[in-house]
């Protein structure tokens, strides 16, 4: 039986800065991982991918990455991507020192 | 300080000129990043997990005051004030802007330096003991040779696409401090018979397949050493597996096929191709070698410095701790330690690179050197220059006295920042500092390496710890295996692992636990953590690394 497919958000990093971005449901990159688009259905998740890869002036190196829906809407699974989220833990550099909430 | 000719000049120019053509057609939409990836790589610009990182290479350590004091400028410029010194004796920038990469590039250009060849399929930066030129017991300076090696395969047709990278390392002492057995290649200088010459090393490293490298040659005439690395490289670039990347550098094809079965080919190989080899090479060797002469060493009085050791403690702490010996009489060799408690192994902002630079200028004969070890050596230093040297270290948060203690910590940046990371890498590196600072357990202690890496691929030596640590992802959490008795010198060593690994809130007591097991299990003080575990094993630190878990486990 095939793995039950499980909610994802399209990530990559933004061309020029390198910062972790997020496909939103407006066709727009957001460094926000609460703004993302949450895709939960196999064949739409490889239709925003494919679009995400068309953009390639934007972004590089677009993949989905597993996520839960939280308060907030949504969470990493894995702690991978929970520091994609934020940054690094020894500096207050990238993103998080530049957003808030993120 | 070796000076690069105009004909080197225009070729780095030319390289940049390039780049930034390619940089501009990424950013335009001409190139994709599949066409891009591999161009970048070739100028040493990663992208890793939260930006680009540019990987600059410091030739076999060696710097100068004008060199780093350009970093610092880069660091301020184009970058967030900093810049992290690595394993390989390079430097690293964690945050440059892709469109800022070109103008980085030339920055560097106006010192003589490049990121060319700190990555991708080639011979990457040579480096070096970073004693070299002021070791009392240095055979011969390492760095010349590092030079024309340096020069020999920059830009080499021939391996431009090895199999897979390859690192070179040189040594001028027995006491091997630039871990030549770990590499690719190492090279330990020699003298036999009143003649000079070389140990070829083949096929150390460490990543998945650690192994401790093999004796190819046990004495190679000098003007014999480009052929023969020639002839070591290409046999490899044909025999290598090009079909495995794990099992594509050259310490498999030696397992593989066997030292002797290596040598043989070698050999062949190098008696083909050495009448190619006309001489012009020893010519420049011999040009390089003048450019690394020993500078004038000077007579001093020693009492400023004998009075600052008898009457401050500080002083005498550092003193004992952070110098090495020096072939001159009244010089040192200092070690600046970048380990300082609680902060990021081998990190050093703008301000501490250009203090360090003004040190080098004014005290140090412009001479600056960066460890394997992550920290910075000012190699000529006359001791009584010493307390003034302190004082400004001090003031700029560069006087830790910790080298080669339990807070002289190697780690890779890990999971906060490597793309490739399992785990983190600087966090336990800081715990573990700030907690043994605390417990002001250290100087008893003693001599007690810890490294850690973030993934298998080891750029943070752990296997060659006396204790490793490994952090790895196990079902989605982080976890760190423990290797014991890894040696990084002549003698060098793969730890042993000690069984299951910990996770990152069990990391840190289950360090300490081992070094109250040393420090029970040493039979007398002057014996260290490495000659203990010589004499015991892994057993008794077994015990003590999991009889808590056992104990809970009985309950």
């Amino acid at each position: 039986m095939p793995r039950e497919f499980t909610p994802k958000v399209v990530t990559a990093n933004a061309l020029i800065e390198g910062d972790v971005v997020y496909f939103t449901a407006e066709d727009t990159w957001t460094r926000r991982l609460s703004e993302a688009e949450v895709i939960a259905e196999e064949d739409h998740a490889q239709l925003r991918l494919l679009q995400a890869e068309g953009q390639p002036e934007l972004v590089v190196g677009a993949y989905l990455a597993d996520v839960a829906a939280g308060d907030n809407g949504p969470e990493p699974t894995h702690f991978r991507e929970d520091f994609r989220r934020t940054g690094p833990s020894n500096y207050n550099h990238g993103k998080q020192a530049e957003l808030t909430n993120v | 300080m070796y000076d690069y000719s105009e004909f080197d000049a225009a070729f780095v120019a030319e390289r940049n000129k390039q780049f930034r053509s390619q940089v501009e057609r990424r950013i335009a939409g001409a190139l994709t990043e599949d066409e891009f990836k591999p161009l970048r790589l070739m100028n040493g610009l990663y992208l890793q997990l939260h930006a680009y990182m540019l990987r600059v290479a410091i030739p076999y350590g060696t710097l100068g005051s004008i060199q780093m004091r350009k970093l610092a400028d880069i660091a301020d410029k184009w970058d967030k004030g900093y810049g992290h010194f690595t394993t390989r004796q390079n430097i690293q920038y964690n945050w440059p802007k892709l469109s800022d990469v070109p103008d980085m590039l030339d920055a560097l250009a106006e010192v003589q330096m490049h990121a060319i060849q700190t990555s991708g399929n080639t011979i990457r930066n040579v480096t070096a003991d970073h004693f070299a030129g002021a070791a009392a017991d240095e055979v011969a300076d390492p760095r010349p040779v590092a030079e024309l090696i340096r020069q020999w395969s920059t830009d080499h047709p021939e391996f431009q696409f090895l199999p897979r990278k390859f690192k070179i390392a040189v040594t001028g002492s027995p006491n091997d401090r630039a871990v030549i057995k770990a590499h690719d290649i190492g090279l330990q200088i020699v003298e036999q018979d009143g003649e000079i010459g070389y140990r070829v090393i083949v096929g150390g490293g460490l990543g998945r397949t650690p192994m401790i490298g093999k004796v190819l040659r046990d004495f190679l005439p000098e003007e014999d050493l480009l052929p023969y690395l020639e002839a070591t490289v290409s046999v490899w670039n044909l025999l290598g597996r090009r079909d495995n990347k794990y099992k594509a550098r050259i310490k498999i094809t030696v397992h593989e096929h066997g030292i002797d079965d290596i040598r043989e080919r070698v050999e062949r190989v190098f008696q083909m191709i050495r009448p190619s080899f006309s001489g012009i090479d020893q010519k420049l060797f011999a040009e390089i070698k003048e450019a690394f002469a020993a500078p004038d060493f000077r007579e001093a009085s020693l009492a400023e410095y004998e009075t600052a050791y008898k009457h401050d403690p500080i002083f005498r702490s550092w003193v004992d701790t952070n110098l090495a010996e020096h072939r001159a009489p009244g010089y040192a060799i200092v070690q600046i330690s970048l380990k300082a408690h609680g902060a990021t192994p081998g990190d050093a902002s703008s301000e501490q690179m250009r203090v360090m630079a003004d040190l080098a200028q004014k005290y140090g004969h412009d001479q600056l050197r960066i460890s394997h070890e992550q920290n910075v050596i000012l190699p000529h230093v006359h001791k009584s220059d010493l307390p003034v040297i302190h004082a400004m270290l001090k003031k700029h948060g560069l006087a830790t006295a910790n080298i080669g203690l339990i807070s002289d910590i190697i780690a890779c940046p890990g999971m906060d920042y490597c793309a490739l990371a399992t785990a983190r890498s600087i966090p336990i590196a800081q715990e573990i500092a700030t907690r043994f600072d605390e417990l002001k357990l250290e100087h008893e202690v003693g001599d007690l390496k810890i490294k850690i890496s973030g993934c298998i691929n080891a750029c943070g030596h752990h296997h060659v710890g006396h204790i490793g640590i490994l952090g790895l992802d196990r079902a989605g959490v982080e976890n760190y295996q423990i290797t014991l008795g890894g040696d990084a010198t002549e003698n060098a060593r793969v730890g042993d692992r000690t069984g299951p690994g910990f996770s990152a809130t069990e990391i840190l007591p289950a360090i300490e636990r081992i070094v109250y097991a040393y420090l029970d299990l040493r039979s007398d003080p002057t014996e260290t953590f490495a000659q203990t575990y010589a004499r015991v094993g892994l057993a008794p630190f077994k015990v003590a690394l999991y009889q808590q878990d056992k104990a809970y486990a009985a309950e």
